[in-house]
């Protein structure tokens, strides 16, 4: 049968099925098992209306346990058997088998560096975004032209940023943006500036703007540890893992100021971008703050203009300069907002995939968890230490996961 | 805010930030735009960002040829090198060794007592003693400017050449037929669950929900070999009612958690009239709740598209088969990175089909897809 036919008999057989079973089963339920009419008319409707919420949910929790519950509790199984084995338990063999690949370490090291960088610069970028645009007269459409990398398929984006990072040999014109740009700095002054310096000084403001958050975070730790009651100790839990990460991230940072100041970079030969080991993560990484920055843009946008006009009123009163006024008064007001986005990417990063399965398949040391996984389940049919490395990505989600259904809770009572 | 009326230098640089950041977002895209409309050659030799210009370079060698005539005792064949009449040649010469050897004008012996002369707009004249009958014309370098020149043909080959194995037109269907109903079904299932979720009161209510918003970012590769092994055991294999399935299942999160919220800011004056005239609980929601609701629908209509028509992982897992007959567009493409890796005519061309029609929705309705993503986040 031809795929577009069978497409079409889907969404009607599809279609028609789902509103079929919800009409006729309401129907047997008020007509035929609690009829609203005779002796007991009254107790009927009530038991009928105590079943119906059930089958207007059926459906939806049927497909919600097949295809999210159980798959969560059967790759939990498949990670602690043995395959070859006939299925055999064999405890926690799978997760020290893959404790012990190298490449597994590459792989979760290279996706912290993911988790840290792209929902900084996605956030950060959408941030600027969105204050800009929300003061020009033409900025929904540079909002619009900024947002539209959403709609581009990790593939395509694969391909548009290989164009991006294409190398030519030393002797003919570059075809590729980064490299043409790259063949125009000799190695003078002007080079140095822009290549080194000015990158080094961003890097720098970027530490120190992250070591006052710890500094102000660990004093307020270390100040309100006891005053705090008992249902905020999640929060405590939380921000003192935040800190900690923020002070490991300052470390990194300065880190890549000594290195970035000490290079010799080399000057006049094109460079293949995505060969070189642990700078070719962020060349992919890129790829991502491209697409997720429109995303964060349109929500902090939404949020910016949410804050009340009386606040900023007062502080231009006040005297404050545009730079207060954006980092003391809106910034502030928007920290949920901003943490919102900042989970929802890092969510997008944990389970990145195609980006690195289509650019550099994990080769020259770009390997993240996703592509790990995928590598070990199909390439290596290894559901063994596959499933492992799916437990692992699902460990990293879980602290999101906890949070974000402690804030639905909190809401919904 | 419009404290500052007049135009501070800090305005001018608010736009100029913004002109910079908007060029930096499109220059990539616009790169494989441009790109996708210029012929291999082209792509090879320079850069996209020159094709918008006029500009001088060498011009692959030329064949003389054309019919031959008698004048003044001579015989001559003459013609011009290029269809396009606004090429203009600097330099030429007729071997690859010295291709910049003569200017137009240059009246050139090319043996046999022969004597060749190329004008700036390429038109030559060949003239000799004898005739040059089946002999073979000499070959003529050109270094010349030419206009901006975009052609057609990549897409012709990529969409229509029904010789071409790689060509995209089959997996455009097959997305087409991944995506439509992997679009349509959870939004009927999840429409009915929302509305229950939103509406009607029954015990472990507040529970679902959090179950919903918890399963919204469970990651689905620990799906895959669960699944792939019930579809194997239930005896859908791999194929598109498998592919089908695996969305819906993968799409209800979001969908039943953003028409929940949708639904429960409906007036609860018009459910609660609704039901004092004695309507059915089915009969509001098909009735009152679903046209209200138009706008979420859309909003999640249109995540869903982008998503099942940009999706990868489930496609390979779920669709793809070893005979490759219902591959999708974003594995033909991956494939191509593999086997045509330099041939960016036909990458950039393929890529941009896949991705035209994505454009197409995100730009034609936006506005529901910003609706949407405020109210799945920012709650």
């Amino acid at each position: 049968m031809h795929p577009a036919l069978q497409g079409l008999i889907t969404i009607i057989v599809g279609v028609g099925g789902c509103i079929g079973y919800f009409y006729f089963s309401n129907q047997f339920l008020d007509r035929v098992l609690f009829p609203a009419s005779g002796k007991h008319a009254g107790r009927n409707i009530n038991r009928a209306n105590r079943i119906r919420p059930w089958l207007f949910l059926f459906p939806a929790l049927f497909a919600l346990g097949l295809y999210l519950a159980y798959p969560v509790f059967a790759t939990l199984w498949l990670s602690v058997t043995d395959r070859n084995a006939g299925g055999a338990f064999i405890g926690l063999g799978n997760y020290r088998q893959m404790l012990d690949e190298p490449k597994f370490w590459e792989a979760l090291g290279n996706n912290m560096l993911w988790l840290i960088v792209v929902p900084a610069f996605s956030t950060g970028f959408g941030l600027l975004a969105a204050q800009l645009t929300d003061r020009i007269s033409w900025g929904n459409i540079a909002k619009s032209l900024i947002f539209m990398p959403m709609a581009i398929s990790f593939v395509g984006a694969a391909v548009i940023w290989k164009l991006v990072y294409d190398t030519r040999p030393v002797n003919q014109d570059q075809i590729g943006v980064l490299n043409a740009a790259w063949l125009g700095f000799d190695g003078g002054p002007f080079s140095v500036l822009v290549l080194q310096i000015v990158p080094a000084l961003v890097l720098i403001v970027f530490a120190a703007f992250l070591a006052y958050g710890v500094f102000q975070m660990a004093r307020s730790l270390l100040r309100g540890g006891q005053s705090h009651s008992a249902t905020s100790r999640l929060g405590l839990v939380l921000r003192a893992a935040f800190a900690a990460v923020a002070a490991w991230v300052v470390w990194l940072s300065l880190g890549s100021v000594v290195s970035l100041l000490s290079a010799k970079l080399p000057y006049g030969e094109p460079q293949t971008w995505l060969t070189i080991p642990y700078w070719n993560s962020f060349f992919l990484m890129a790829v991502l703050v491209w697409i997720q920055t429109g995303f964060a843009m349109v929500i902090l946008s939404a949020a910016l203009r949410g804050i009340p006009e009386e606040t900023i009123e007062a502080a231009v009163i006040d005297g404050a300069n545009p730079f207060q006024i954006f980092f003391r008064i809106k910034v502030p007001q928007i920290s949920g907002t901003i943490v919102v986005v900042w989970t929802t990417i890092t969510i997008v990063v944990l389970k990145v995939f195609d980006i690195v399965f289509a650019m550099t398949n994990g080769q020259w040391e770009t390997q993240v968890l996703a592509n790990y996984m995928y590598d070990k389940l199909f390439r290596a049919n290894d559901w063994g230490v596959g499933s492992a490395s799916a437990m692992t990505i699902m460990l990293l989600v879980t602290p999101i996961l906890a949070w974000n259904v402690y804030n639905a809770r909190r809401e919904t009572r | 805010m419009r404290l500052s009326s007049k135009k501070s230098p800090l305005t001018w640089a608010m736009h100029i930030s913004v002109v910079v950041l908007v060029a930096l977002w499109l220059f990539p895209t616009v790169g494989l735009f441009v790109s996708s409309f210029r012929t291999a050659d082209q792509i090879a030799n320079t850069g996209w960002w020159n094709a918008l210009f006029t500009q001088e370079r060498q011009a692959p060698a030329i064949r003389i040829s054309g019919d031959e005539s008698v004048v003044d005792g001579e015989f001559v064949i003459a013609g011009n090198l290029f269809d396009s009449d606004k090429v203009e040649i600097s330099k030429w010469g007729t071997s690859s060794r010295a291709p910049n050897a003569f200017v137009p004008g240059d009246v050139v012996d090319v043996g046999d007592g022969a004597s060749l002369t190329v004008a700036a707009d390429g038109g030559f004249r060949l003239s000799g003693p004898e005739s040059f009958g089946d002999s073979r014309l000499p070959r003529v370098f050109t270094t010349a400017t030419a206009p901006p020149e975009f052609t057609l043909q990549n897409y012709r080959f990529v969409l229509f050449d029904p010789g071409n194995r790689e060509g995209m037109a089959k997996a455009f269907f097959n997305t087409l037929t991944v995506t439509i109903p992997a679009t349509i079904i959870p939004i009927v299932i999840a429409a009915f669950a929302a509305y229950a979720l939103a509406w009607m009161r029954f015990p472990g209510r507040a529970l679902l929900i959090a179950a919903v918003v918890g399963l919204l970012v469970v990651p689905l590769q620990l799906a895959l070999i669960p699944l792939l092994r019930l579809h194997n055991d239930i005896g859908i294999g791999k194929g598109y009612l498998g592919v089908w399935l695996a969305h819906t299942g993968f799409g209800l999160p979001l969908a039943i958690y953003l028409l929940r919220n949708y639904m429960v800011g409906l007036p609860r004056d018009i459910i609660e009239n609704a039901r004092v005239d004695g309507a059915t609980d089915f009969q509001i929601f098909v009735k009152i709740i679903l046209p209200l609701s138009f706008p979420a629908l859309a909003s999640f209509a249109i995540f869903q598209f982008l998503w099942t028509w940009n999706d990868l992982l489930v496609a390979l897992v779920f669709l793809i088969d070893s005979t490759g007959e219902t591959t999708v567009m974003t594995k033909q493409i991956v494939e191509l990175l593999g086997t045509r890796g330099g041939n960016w005519e036909i990458l950039a061309t393929s890529a941009f089909v896949s991705i035209a029609v994505p454009l197409v929705v995100f730009f034609a309705m936006q506005k529901y897809l910003v609706r949407g993503l405020l109210a799945g986040s920012v709650k």
